[in-house]
Parts: C-alpha cells; sequence; structure tokens
C-alpha cells in the first residue's frame, strides 16, 4: 500500500513533466537553455517551452555542480568544513566562513569571549568580499545585457580585492581564513593602509560606472519593469539579500540580528524605492546592489579606521589564541543565519555532544531560494527578457547546487 | 516568550494532541508538532496576528540514525514583520526500508519555497512529501539509486555501467 503510495508520487511527479513536455502544441517549441549557455551564469540548465519568442514556461535543472557538502560534513570536523563551505558561494568565500563559524561559536558558547579586533577583521575581510561578489553580478549582467565595458572595470576593481585578500590569507578566492574562535593570521603590517589606498581608488570608479552602466538609457530599457518580483512573492518564495530589498524591504539581517560587530558600525540599508522603472524590477534589484556597494566602502573606513586606533596591532595579539584543540559542541540542534551577498545563508547543526564531527549539517544557501522563484516571475516573457532575470537573480550555481 | 504565544494559540486551535513535546533546554527551543496537522499549523502560524510567521528560512529533512528508526523534518520559521523566530520539528518512525519511505505532510501549499526545500529532502533524505505538486529529484539525476544523506547509505559503484571513481 504505502509502496504503492511512493511510487505514485515520485512516478506521478515524472510523469507529468513528461507529459508537460510531450505535449507541447504545434506553435510551442522546447528549447535548452545550458547547461553550458554563458548567460546561465555556470551550469544551470534551464528548460523552456517557448511560443515565438514568448517563455510559456520555465522548468530548471539543478544538479550539475552537486558535490555532496551536506555528506562531506558528516564524515568531517568542524574545522574541516570551513574550506567546504567556501566552496558553495565561492565568489563569498569570507562570507560563508563567518556564517559557519559564528554558528560554530555559538554552540561552543565561546561567541562573546572573540577579541574585537578578531571581528573587525572579520567584518572588514567579509566587506572586501561583498564587494567583490557585487563587483561579479554587476559585470556578468552588463555582459548579459550586451554591455562588456562594466565587466572588464569590475574585473580589474574585483582584482584589487583578490590580491589584498590573497595577502592575507594566502589564497585568491577559497580563503579558509577566519577559523573557529580565531582567524588563520592577524592581517598583514599594512593592510590597513592598502584598504584606505583601495577605497580611494575605488570611489571615483563607481562613479564611473554609474555613468556607464546604471543611468545607461540602452541599460534601463531592457532592465526597468522586467521581471517583476512583488514583495508578497518574494517572501513567500524565501528570497533574500537583494532579491527582497530589490522588492522594496528593507531587511537585512546584519541588523536584524545584529552579529559580529555590525551594531558598532554605521551603515544604511539600500532598498529599492523605483526610481526608475517599478519597485522589484531587474533594474531595481541591480540597484541595491550598486547601493550596497557604497555601503559596504563605509563599513571599510571605519572598521579600518577601528583596527589602527582603538583594536591596533599589538605584540600580544594571538588571532589563535582561542581556537579550541578539539571542537566538541554539547549536544543542541543549532540554526545560524547571516546575510550574504546572495542573502541569508544558513547552517542548521545537530551535534551529538560527544564527537567533533557534527551528526548533520544543513545548509541553506541563498541562491537556492532565490532561484526557486524564476518560473513564478518569467512567465510570458521574451527569451532575451529571461537572461536579464536570471543575471539579476545573480546567482552563483556553487551554492544552488552544494 | 514567543515560544509560549505560539503554544497557546496551537492548543487553542488544535487542541491538546497537536504538540506531541517540547524541547524548552536548548538555545533555540523546538516544538514537536503532530505529522498530520504540519501544514495547517504553518498555515495557523502565517496568518495569525501575533505571529506573523511568513518566512521559511530552512526545512531539513534528518535520518536520525540507524538504531533509533527515526526520521524528521525540522522548519525553521521566522517573521519578518515581529522578528521572531520558531523551530517546529515532526518525527516519524521508519523501518528503513527503501520501498516503505516516511510519508510527511507538505507544506509547500503555504510557503512556496518548501516546494524545492522538500524536493531536496526526498532526493537526499528519502522521505516523501504528501500533496506536493512535483516531487521529482532535484540534485541528482531521475534514475538515482538510494538517498545519499541516510546514514546507512553505500556509495554507488557504478552508474549506467560507468565506473565511479571516489
Amino acid at each position: 500500500m504505502i509502496e504503492n503510495k511512493l511510487s505514485n508520487l515520485h512516478q506521478e511527479a515524472l510523469k507529468r513533466y513528461q507529459t508537460k513536455i510531450d505535449s507541447v502544441s504545434p506553435e510551442e517549441m522546447v528549447l535548452n537553455l545550458g547547461p553550458q549557455h554563458p548567460s546561465t551564469h555556470g551550469v544551470l540548465r534551464l528548460e523552456l517551452i517557448t511560443d515565438g519568442e514568448i517563455v510559456r514556461e520555465v522548468i530548471p535543472h539543478l544538479g550539475y555542480l552537486h558535490r555532496c557538502f551536506e555528506k562531506h560534513s558528516e564524515a568531517l570536523n568542524y574545522s574541516q568544513i570551513i574550506p567546504y563551505t567556501d566552496r558553495m558561494d565561492y565568489l563569498a568565500s569570507m562570507n560563508n566562513n563567518h556564517a559557519f563559524v559564528m554558528g560554530v561559536e555559538r554552540m561552543l558558547g565561546i561567541e562573546n569571549d572573540i577579541p574585537k579586533r578578531v571581528e573587525y577583521i572579520r567584518v572588514l575581510v567579509c566587506e572586501l568580499n561583498r564587494i567583490a561578489s557585487h563587483l561579479i553580478a554587476i559585470g556578468t549582467y552588463g555582459i548579459d545585457i550586451g554591455a562588456f565595458t562594466p565587466f572588464l572595470w569590475c574585473f580589474r576593481d574585483r582584482e584589487h580585492i583578490m590580491n589584498m585578500l590573497e595577502w592575507a590569507s594566502g589564497a585568491r578566492m577559497l580563503y579558509n581564513y577566519i577559523w573557529v574562535g580565531g582567524l588563520f593570521y592577524d592581517i598583514p603590517v599594512g593592510f590597513e593602509e592598502r584598504c584606505k589606498e583601495f577605497v580611494a581608488y575605488f570611489k571615483p570608479k563607481m562613479v564611473e560606472l554609474n555613468e556607464l552602466l546604471t543611468d545607461n538609457q540602452i541599460f534601463i530599457s531592457r532592465t526597468a519593469n522586467i521581471g517583476i518580483l512583488p514583495l508578497d512573492v518574494a517572501i513567500n518564495y524565501g528570497c533574500s539579500g537583494p532579491m527582497l530589498r530589490g522588492s522594496g524591504l528593507k531587511y537585512d539581517l546584519r541588523r536584524v540580528d545584529e552579529y559580529s560587530v555590525y551594531p558598532e558600525i554605521d551603515f544604511k540599508i539600500p532598498y529599492a524605492k523605483g526610481e526608475i522603472g517599478t519597485v522589484g524590477d531587474c533594474w531595481n534589484r541591480y540597484k541595491v546592489r550598486i547601493d550596497e556597494i557604497a555601503e559596504s566602502l563605509k563599513i571599510i573606513e571605519q572598521s579600518v579606521e577601528k583596527l589602527t586606533k582603538e583594536y591596533k596591532r599589538t605584540k600580544e595579539f594571538d588571532p589563535r589564541a582561542l581556537v579550541p584543540k578539539k571542537t566538541i559542541p554539547k549536544a543542541q540542534d543549532f540554526y545560524i543565519r547571516a546575510e550574504n551577498p546572495k542573502g541569508e545563508i544558513g547552517f542548521y547543526f545537530i551535534a551529538d555532544g560527544r564527537s567533533d564531527k557534527p551528526f548533520r549539517v544543513k545548509s541553506r544557501g541563498p541562491s537556492f531560494n532565490n532561484l526557486s522563484v524564476l518560473p513564478e516571475i518569467s512567465k510570458g516573457v521574451m527569451i532575451a527578457d529571461l537572461v536579464a532575470i536570471i543575471g539579476s537573480i545573480d546567482i552563483v550555481l556553487g551554492e544552488v547546487d552544494r | 516568550m514567543i515560544f509560549e504565544t505560539v503554544k497557546n494559540i496551537l492548543l487553542e486551535k488544535f487542541g491538546n494532541e497537536v504538540i506531541v513535546t517540547e524541547e524548552k533546554e536548548q538555545k533555540q527551543p523546538a516544538l514537536v508538532i503532530k505529522p498530520d496537522l504540519i501544514a495547517q499549523v504553518c498555515l495557523t502560524l502565517r496568518d495569525h496576528q501575533d505571529t506573523w510567521f511568513d518566512f521559511l528560512s530552512c526545512l531539513s529533512a534528518i535520518d536520525y540514525g540507524v538504531e533509533s528508526q527515526k526520521f524528521g523534518v525540522i522548519y525553521h520559521l521566522s517573521s519578518i514583520i515581529k522578528n521572531h523566530q520558531i523551530v517546529l520539528k515532526v518525527f516519524l518512525d521508519n523501518n528503513r526500508n527503501l520501498e516503505n519511505l516516511p510519508v510527511f505532510q507538505s507544506v509547500s501549499s503555504v510557503y512556496k519555497t518548501a516546494e524545492w526545500h522538500e524536493r531536496e529532502a526526498f532526493d537526499m533524505v528519502g522521505v516523501v512529501f504528501e500533496n506536493h505538486p512535483d516531487l521529482r529529484r532535484i540534485l541528482l539525476p531521475d534514475d538515482w539509486e538510494g538517498y545519499p544523506l541516510r546514514k546507512d547509505y553505500q556509495t554507488a559503484e557504478t552508474y549506467h555501467n560507468i565506473k565511479i571513481d571516489y
């Protein structure tokens, strides 16, 4: 009886899907977009049912980059999992590290003992990484739409951040820099000055980028009033980050949960106001990212200020002082969430209290949830607009598939 | 505080049997809900003016190990308006037979985001969700055998007669 139920539920769904594909009318066409299509930002395959240029339905197929993050984590101890979190959202590894490490620290109950200098360094590198991630989002979005120059400009500026983070951690993209209880190393001598130089260099570049892309009439025509995501739909589909703020909600976990030293830092939460187009469209999502870069620069300036004055480098400072020899949290389950460049990243831990390996780690990727709204908002759009919508969601397939 | 509010709302609406147990001693207290009622409970908590749990943060399916013969689904709800969170848990006993998967109720009619989360839970842990609109596998191929996140999963050695190297 129950066996029938299983086969029913799974087989029926397969059958329904197959019938849908088989029964397209003569005017309609089934078209594959991806998995090797540049505008899907990775190995995402979209099956489109199209009527001429109009997209009737989008069926996403995921899993081409599935690397069993959760299965791996069951066999490794907590600090060994940190490099795996790097590879989830590989454009914002620092932020992944930070969220994961915060969760483990709270399970151990040492989150209030972390030195302020460590926390400020964490915030500093996370915000640098946030800018790098948004630069990719903006640059590749430009190239999706057909603007080539912003792509090159964004990658040029991102390379400065990559070099700085490489200087600090030793790796260009996958850092493993933030550790449970501390950091891999203190930031190198002269890092603060380099940050200041970068901010001074980067601010005028953002003005140029805005002139080139944000206010560009061609770009506006391609993105404004396209792919409108109403706020209630966004919330119901679990969208977070710039997707949610692009729909006009002022909601940022850095302010809501007040984790790390964010409560001490002055920054605003950018959200879509609909200066151009409608709140919730592609342009507004893009604009939220542009505004967030400016806010991140403010956070960087303030952290550097603190790191050179109040919590400056001393000989005695050891970023590994609190790193536990063996990480064995008490038996509990714990959910940690944090604001990644893409949205709410979450880790759900189950610790059995005996071993230094988690019993289970479930990760909630923001891109996974943000992508799930795509079939909803791309019904009846043109194929070229679909590309604009995918770009504005800003997915990283490493995190969708994990 | 919100924990008590939620408890009272549920007891008032569904009677005593809706809450199986409470897990209060944890940092994030959880309510264990009767499996048949989870969709209605979520709907109630989403629309009640004291709770407004409008955002499903995370849905995780758990295999509690070979000895315990227990499967669970954990719901992390949060409210954007009220800024509070609650954890709901649902447990089912199951004899781990692959032809007799545990059947939970789908909450995808309440939270659309659960649609993909539940597909992932089915794909990885092998729990089925009733009333789910499209319960295909999501990350693995449709003809994959077994459910990788089960504790007794044996890694596949071949796929379509292709040897898998580890």
